[in-house]
């Protein structure tokens, strides 16, 4: 294991590397946008004008900060830990994915672009990005698998109330990466005027940074508001991981405490020990994909191999290449949940809490299902509950026997 | 001289262009695609460039994907690639014609790049053209591929201006790839003008022979590129007719081949019916 660095803050360095994760491998016609885009970024990132009109957007149009609500009966059934639920799920459009819109459509109108284009798995940050472009009047294209779009209809069909233009992308398994490889392809031919809005912290530098960055609020609030409730920092940190853009923001703000216990959670599918799973860090190696080197699930000569997750939002064969490099660092524990204990945890919060939580947020609590009667009744710990799960209504309905 | 120097000094020695056919390896199998690759040269390819089947394909459009994903279906490996070039230099006795691997640098990656560039070498492999290896991470290669008398084609694209050319250029030998427009493989294609003012800009930027691609699938749009370039590239339209020569269950008509070789031949007229200076 490589030596730890005096700050777990401080990456990527200059040319996008964490560690040797990240980077920029993409076509030349990208490079010269992406390079703009990073410049924009930082100039973008430092003028509090922009800054101040984020903040403006994240408070009083997607109603942050979120609450840091404890979950008391939760607590009480598990029996152990102190189990806080950070409601990431009450923004507006129902996840943390707006975080990261808002500040990248920002930049979008800053940087003269006519046109919006995003990948979406479970059709959230579809939803996000087609809100942020109704609002700013930007047209909107977000490529989506054939077989998402059927498992999260709901979403499409926001996305289309709101004027965004839902192409179904037929490829490979039809699901996330498909989608992510038809917006690059859409992108390379429409560069000059398009923006490309990445819903995770994965991709070229500096997608994975910027992501972060937007993302980071949740954490940051987080600091604050467990110092009002409990006075002290939390002692255990969980969040479920596709891309691992939630599980970054919550993360971050907290990896230079060494007495803050970080942990993430992967898709298992049906089972680690079966082709079907979605768990790149457990069951992957480094490889380049998508624009970045991160943990990869492929085969001996390098191709890619098919994801699984009853979850649209984490069915992906990568992860955001700072996650790899905190897995190597051994600064985050990765886990994993399978789809039947995600089901199982959904399940569990809509009867104990009245909280229907998106079935990718069920796989964090999957793990603290585990996790917290295993830690003394003074543990605080903080679950990030990234996304709501109206848009798995249908679906969860359908493998629970209900009539609708 | 690497053998794409050599070619390129023949050419320009010809008074003429070349042609540079895009075939993948092992579409829509390893025999048919073996058997295209062999006839290549005769067809009228100068040099050749061999497609590494990849199950993401973010530069490509629909023909090549599709290619991409018959070969793979069918069984195609990197090994399996090398044995194509193998073969094709033992069988043919073909000494002359370059081969170079294009693809995605995941497969190159994975096998570790110094022990890629020394099975290529060995194999009969002149060089790479890898989409999604810009310049700046192409440290991770081009010490292994010198080492082992490989040849680096990057790729400049109409948004490399003035200011970056000479960065990509840093890192190319053998030729510059041209990507003439704005897209993926097999979509749009580049006016005449377009070319040749591209063309010269890079040309006041390097010595190095420029080739030009994406976009050319008729004879007439060949000679044209030849006018201004040392080679045009064609990809997608060949695969297009490998297509065109599979039955509907996707195994190979007869006419598969010859239709390939044909199509190339007409390609190759237009290309050699521009007289250079």
């Amino acid at each position: 294991m490589p030596s730890a660095p005096n700050s777990f803050r401080t990456g990527p360095d200059e040319r996008g590397h964490f560690g040797i994760f990240g980077g920029r491998y993409v076509a030349e016609t990208l490079m010269p946008l992406i390079l703009d885009l990073e410049k924009a970024y930082n100039e973008a990132k430092a003028d509090p004008q922009f800054q101040g009109e984020l903040k403006y957007l994240l408070s009083q149009y997607a109603g942050r900060p979120s609450p840091l609500y404890y979950a008391k009966r939760l607590t009480e059934k598990l029996g152990g830990a102190k189990i806080y639920l950070k409601r990431d799920e009450l923004n507006h459009t129902g996840s943390h994915k707006i975080n990261n819109v808002l500040g990248q459509v920002l930049l979008a109108k800053r940087m003269g672009k006519t046109r919006v284009i995003a990948e979406t798995g479970a059709g959230q940050h579809g939803v996000a990005t087609a809100t942020a472009c109704a609002l700013f009047d930007i047209p909107c294209v977000v490529f989506m698998g054939s077989v998402d779009v059927e498992r999260q209809a709901p979403n499409v069909a926001r996305m289309k109330m709101l004027g965004a233009e839902v192409r179904p992308v037929t490829a490979g398994a039809s699901t996330l990466k498909d989608a992510m490889n038809d917006a690059l392809r859409d992108w390379v031919a429409t560069c000059e005027n398009t923006f490309y809005c990445i819903g995770t912290v994965a991709g070229p530098h500096p997608y994975p940074a910027m992501v972060r960055d937007f993302q980071c609020v949740i954490g940051e609030e987080v600091r604050k508001q467990i110092m009002e409730a409990e006075g002290r920092l939390p002692d255990t940190l969980v969040a479920c991981i596709g891309g691992g853009s939630n599980a970054m923001g919550l993360f971050h703000p907290f990896l230079d405490d060494p007495g803050v216990r970080i942990v993430g959670v992967e898709a298992a599918g049906r089972g680690l020990d079966t082709e079907e799973h979605a768990a790149s860090l457990t069951g992957g190696r480094p490889g380049v994909l998508h624009g970045n080197r991160t943990y990869l699930l492929q085969d001996g000569d390098g191709q890619i191999t098919e994801a699984h997750s009853i979850s649209a939002g984490l069915d992906y064969p990568g992860i955001g290449p700072e996650h790899s490099w905190l897995k190597e660092m051994g600064r985050v524990e990765y886990v994993s949940a399978t789809d039947d204990e995600a089901v199982e945890a959904f399940q569990l919060l809509c009867k104990l809490e009245g909280i229907i939580p998106a079935l990718e947020s069920s796989h964090g609590l999957a793990h603290v299902m585990r996790l917290a009667p295993t830690l003394p009744k003074d543990n605080l710990l903080v679950l990030n509950l990234s996304g709501r799960g109206d848009k798995d209504v249908p679906q969860m309905a359908e493998r629970l026997g209900m009539k609708i | 001289m690497s053998r794409i120097q050599k070619r390129f000094a023949q050419l320009k020695a010809d008074k003429r262009a070349g042609l540079v056919t895009y075939i993948t390896a092992g579409d829509p199998d390893t025999d048919i695609s073996y058997q295209i690759l062999k006839g290549l040269p005769a067809a009228g390819a100068d040099l050749i460039e061999l497609g590494m089947p990849f199950t993401d394909p973010m530069a490509d459009g629909p023909s090549i994907q599709l290619a991409g994903q018959r070969a793979l279906k069918a069984g195609m490996t990197v090994d399996k690639t090398f044995d194509m070039v193998r073969r094709f230099r033992k069988e043919t006795g073909d000494n002359g014609t370059p081969i170079l691997l294009m693809g995605y640098f995941n497969l190159i990656y994975q096998r570790g790049p110094e022990r890629f560039c020394k099975e290529a070498a060995a194999a009969g492999v002149d060089g790479f053209i890898l989409v999604d290896l810009p310049p700046e991470e192409a440290d991770e290669l081009k010490p292994f591929a010198t080492a082992s008398g490989l040849d680096t084609v990057l790729l400049t694209a109409p948004t490399t201006d003035d200011v970056r050319l000479p960065a990509v250029l840093k890192y190319a030998s053998g030729f510059v790839y041209f990507v003439s427009v704005l897209g993926i493989t097999g979509t749009k294609s580049a006016t005449e003008d377009a070319v040749r003012t591209h063309v010269e800009r890079i040309k006041r930027h390097t010595t190095l022979p420029v080739g030009v691609g994406f976009g050319i699938r008729t004879p007439e749009q060949a000679a044209a590129v030849a006018r201004h370039a040392d080679a045009a590239v064609v990809g997608t339209a060949i695969i297009d007719h490998v297509k065109a020569g599979l039955d509907d269950k996707g195994k190979a008509k007869p006419e598969l081949v010859p239709g390939v070789f044909a199509y190339i031949k007409a390609l190759a007229d237009g290309v050699r019916g521009v007289r250079k200076a």
